[in-house]
């Protein structure tokens, strides 16, 4: 007998109408994970969009469900032959791509459709486990409205599509208080809930703890950026500015490594020209911190290795801002330990026999290391040698080749041969990665270090001055440190794109963009466990726990919930002042037991108000006169009104 | 002086939301909105769960930002579909009478005087499923018939009337009753049986009385049945016409009385009142005069529309009222 109820999803088959826009929101989210899959598979997922949307639009049949089984077994076949397993984020992620054009050939009704939208909105998440840029952001607000107008357009088929879409704005523009508190006072937590899967972090790039030919000139082809350091007051020069990161201590002959490190105790050092500046780090899933050589204070839990490298306790997964503070002329450090000494002086049995010969003769005459140094300066500010983002392969000598035959190499190249050199005449030495430089964006004053930063350097030992900085690539080069990559390379070499000097308008372009984005990274992106802790504080909140988080939380939410129905129910239209009157003096009397019935008019509702209390007949029938007036006379006269109001608020019917 | 209305009916109404059933129009005020999530709700909180998860995993504060805009949407959303009810006056149009049998026809009048529109609104009856969608547009008013079935005579009260939406998201479901004082005669079912012949008149129940004064000719009428043969036209008969019935008009004109007391005493209230129904449809059709005599009630011999309702209203009402 009872018949099918009509706003059951299950029930309403799916319009032409919903179901374009429905693939018209998958493809926005869609689109970024297609740029990043291999082309066939975008393609076939391309393909099953299509095929479904003509299938919609034909009003053709679906394919049977075997049919669709056959295509996922397939689609997982070519998933497991392109990536070689089924698991991972990146994997996960194509499949799921897959799924929702299979998904949308089976979907038949109301219900279906709603699941594809819910997709949507996943997919648009998945969308940032890869980039969280503005660009993203935007991208993403689309698919956000033109999902939820779909979603409206399931619940009102027969509306026309701009009303719903602008529906769906609404919705959003009502969310956006509630996301922007939820946003703010959810309680944030360190680190990830479980075992991220192994290609989680691929993406990141930056330094890693060992160097051989060719490691950092790869780096350096990336425009990418590596941190962001805010100065209070002047910033350092360009050649003051290295940014100590990984120390290399073990050599086998080709590669450099971080070998073994531990954490030491940190003695503040003494010296003039303090620094405090915050850096904002991008992520690069190590531990290591960059901050600027001569670290003075740490930043907040961060540690010290023995050789000087600031670490965090976990690697760094997500973009850190830090305070450090650093000092331009320190005094000499501490005696270093002898095994350490033995250790910055170790080489390789054999190889680079001519290097090896080159150091033996700047040791001759039993001269100290200050003046082995200068010998060794000497040879590579004379030595012709060329600085150049391609560098040449190297055999197996890779000094030898360096220094002899090739006579071009980038920085790794540099330091290497140069600690190899000092080593080979018995000055202890070591190689530091870092970055170089940095570019000062004229917007916001904030310097911006990329990838092609990337720097490799060298420190000696001198007794009594302890570890010194040297850079033999800019000892070689001196452009190199003066004025960054671009003017040192030669021509012809390929460039990042935006180190080319030719396309200055386009930097300026670049410095308000990156203003802004530096501004997205540190109050958007960056927002976690410390800033909401800041924040909190600002507005007065102590030590805020997750309790309090939570209860505030919810109260606000609450709050704005209920503004929001009120809003929603608000009076339409206020009635005249003649009848808010007359209701007032309804009220009245319905409060004394005296209801006005539907159907009773003012004169004889007056009447039988009258006989009911005589004591106030006057008065309501002089009530009941100035409202028929009023309402049913010519238009009333303000000061007739004001009577009319006058009286109703003076009626007694005690 | 006054009496105040009891404490406890305030209370019980106040508790259910509604007094049943409601005079006049109906204005449905936010606390008799009701709300629950649906089942697509439910999975769009899961969604939103799963969302989350991953923003805290991943520490992806624009994936925390995300979440959150679609959660305060959901919130959003759950206010608009309240919206979508709130405030929308409702009234009862008039229903005109049927048949036992036959379905009733209850008009609802939805008053949108709302600045926003109000899509797909249900209206549905909620004892027999009767139902209708309506897209209200701001400032309008729109109807809703409701068939609900009346296998009964007597009257037919509209019952409890559920109004439901799931405006805009589908995520909720926000429904509201109200239950107007409306109510339909249903007429007993009309038994399909012709007017008993003269002779066997008196036996079968209807009497008719016949003229013995000069009666008023008043024009001719095609023949039936059971006309009787002294009212045949049969001048125009032997003019090779059709077949004629002379019909005669004022007070002393053929007159028919429909007599309950004059059914066979086999037939139960039922059946004799549905055989009277179907006389008094018969009888008015024939064009004669007819009157209705019920235990307790008398209708004098009349035709006419008006005559005719108020005999199966009377019918319809035997023993009821």
């Amino acid at each position: 007998m009872t018949a099918a109820h009509p706003l059951l999803p299950e029930q309403r088959a799916i319009a032409p109408r919903e179901l374009l826009g429905l693939i018209a929101s998958l493809v926005l989210v869609a689109a970024p994970h297609a740029l990043r899959m291999p082309w066939w598979l975008a393609l076939a997922v391309a393909g099953l969009y299509a095929w479904r949307a003509q299938l919609g639009l034909s009003g053709a049949k679906l394919p049977p469900r075997w049919m669709l089984l056959l295509v996922a077994v397939l689609a997982i076949a070519a998933v497991y032959v392109e990536y070689r397993t089924l698991y991972g984020r990146t994997t996960g992620i194509v499949l799921l791509v897959l799924f929702s054009g299979l998904k949308l050939i089976e979907m038949r009704t109301h219900r279906d459709a709603a699941v594809v939208a819910f997709l949507c909105y996943f997919l648009a998440m998945t969308n940032l486990l890869y980039t969280q840029s503005i660009a993203t952001a935007l991208l993403l607000a689309v698919a956000l409205l033109s999902t939820t107008a779909t979603l409206v357009s399931l619940t009102a088929p027969q509306r026309p599509a701009a009303a719903n879409l602008r529906t769906a704005g609404m919705l959003l523009v009502h969310a956006a208080p509630a996301a922007l508190v939820l946003f703010l006072l959810f309680p944030r937590v360190q680190g990830p809930l479980w075992g991220l899967p192994q290609d989680a972090y691929a993406a990141m790039t930056g330094l890693s703890d060992s160097m051989s030919p060719g490691t950092v000139s790869q780096l350096a082809q990336s425009d990418a950026i590596a941190f962001r350091a805010e100065f209070e007051g002047q910033p350092p020069s360009p050649r003051e500015r290295y940014w100590r990161g990984p120390v290399l201590w073990d050599f086998d002959g080709r590669t450099w490594r971080m070998g073994a490190s531990w954490i030491d105790s940190f003695d503040t050092p003494r010296g003039a020209g303090p620094y405090d500046y915050v850096v904002t780090l991008e992520p690069h899933n190590r531990s290591w911190m960059f901050v600027l050589e001569q670290v003075a204070r740490l930043p907040a839990r961060a540690r010290i290795t023995h050789d000087g490298m600031v670490v965090s306790p976990a690697p760094l997964r997500a973009r850190l801002r830090y305070d450090a503070s650093s000092l331009a002329l320190p005094e000499p450090g501490r005696a270093e330990r002898p095994g350490s000494l033995r250790r910055a002086l170790a080489l390789p049995d054999a190889g680079n026999p001519r290097a090896r010969a080159l150091a033996a003769g700047w040791r001759e005459g039993g001269a100290d290391a200050q003046t082995i140094l200068q010998r060794a300066l000497g040879f590579f500010v004379s030595g012709g040698l060329g600085y150049t983002l391609e560098p040449p392969l190297l055999g197996p000598d890779t000094v030898d080749d360096f220094l002899f035959d090739t006579r071009e190499g980038f920085c790794e190249h540099f330091s290497s041969a140069f600690v190899y050199l000092m080593r080979a005449a018995g000055v202890p030495a070591r190689v530091v990665t870092g970055y170089q430089g940095g570019e000062v964006n004229y917007v916001d004053r904030i310097i911006t270090v990329r990838q092609s930063d990337a720097h490799a350097w060298a420190e000696v030992y001198l007794a009594g001055r302890g570890w010194v900085r040297v850079d033999p690539t800019a000892a070689a080069v001196p452009g190199r440190v003066e004025s960054g990559i671009a003017r040192s390379v030669r021509a012809g070499d390929s460039l990042p794109l935006l180190m080319r000097p030719q396309l200055e308008w386009l930097r300026g372009l670049r410095a308000n963009w990156e203003a802004l984005a530096h501004r997205w990274n540190v109050w958007v992106l960056g927002y976690g466990v410390e800033r909401q802790r800041d924040l909190m504080l600002r507005i007065g909140m102590r030590d805020a726990d997750w309790r309090k988080l939570t209860a505030a939380m919810a109260t606000i939410l609450g709050a704005f919930t209920l503004l929001l129905l009120a809003w929603s129910l608000r009076r339409f239209a206020r009635p005249d002042r003649v009848q808010r009157a007359w209701e007032a003096f309804a009220r009245k009397l319905a409060r004394g037991g005296l209801v006005r019935a539907p159907h009773e008019g003012p004169r004889d509702f007056a009447r039988r108000a009258a006989e009911r209390l005589p004591a106030a007949r006057p008065a309501i029938e002089a009530i009941a006169e100035l409202y028929l007036a009023a309402r049913y006379g010519r238009a009333p006269s303000g000061e007739r009104i004001f009577e009319l109001e006058r009286r109703v608020r003076s009626l007694s019917i005690a | 002086m006054l009496r105040a209305p009891s404490a406890g009916t305030h209370l019980r109404n106040w508790f259910y939301g509604y007094a049943a059933p409601e005079r006049g129009a109906i204005t449905l005020g936010h606390r008799r909105v009701y709300i629950l999530p649906t089942r697509l709700g439910w999975m769009f909180g899961a969604t939103l769960g799963l969302l989350l998860v991953g923003s805290i995993n991943y520490a992806l504060q624009l994936g925390f930002a995300l979440t959150f805009l679609l959660a305060g949407m959901g919130l959003a959303g759950m206010v608009h579909t309240v919206r979508n009810l709130a405030r929308l006056t409702v009234d009862a149009g008039r229903a005109e009478p049927v048949f036992a049998g036959e379905a009733a026809q209850f008009r609802l009048i939805l008053d949108n005087r709302a600045p926003h529109d109000r899509p797909a609104v249900l209206v549905r009856h909620a004892a027999s499923g009767a139902q209708g969608v309506l897209d209200l547009p701001s400032a309008s008013v729109r109807e809703a018939v409701l068939a609900v079935p009346a296998p009964r005579r007597g009257w037919l009260p509209l019952g409890r009337v559920v109004l439901e939406t799931r405006y805009p998201l589908g995520l909720f479901r926000a429904w509201s009753y109200v239950e107007p004082d409306v109510r339909c005669l249903v007429y007993p079912r009309p038994e399909r049986v012709p007017l008993p012949a003269p002779a066997a008149a008196d036996e079968a129940g209807a009497q008719r009385v016949h003229a013995t004064g000069s009666d008023d000719f008043a024009g001719l009428r095609g023949y039936q049945l059971q006309d009787s043969p002294r009212h045949v036209a049969w001048k125009a008969v032997a003019r090779a016409e059709d077949m004629l019935t002379k019909q005669f008009s004022g007070a002393s004109g053929a007159e028919l009385w429909l007599d309950e007391a004059r059914l066979p005493a086999a037939l139960d209230t039922e059946a004799r009142l549905s055989r009277l129904a179907g006389w008094t449809l018969a009888a008015e059709q024939s064009g004669a005069r007819y009157g209705l005599r019920l235990p307790g009630v008398k209708k004098r011999p009349d035709r006419g529309a008006a005559h005719q309702a108020a005999c199966l209203q009377a019918l319809a009402l035997h023993g009821i009222e």
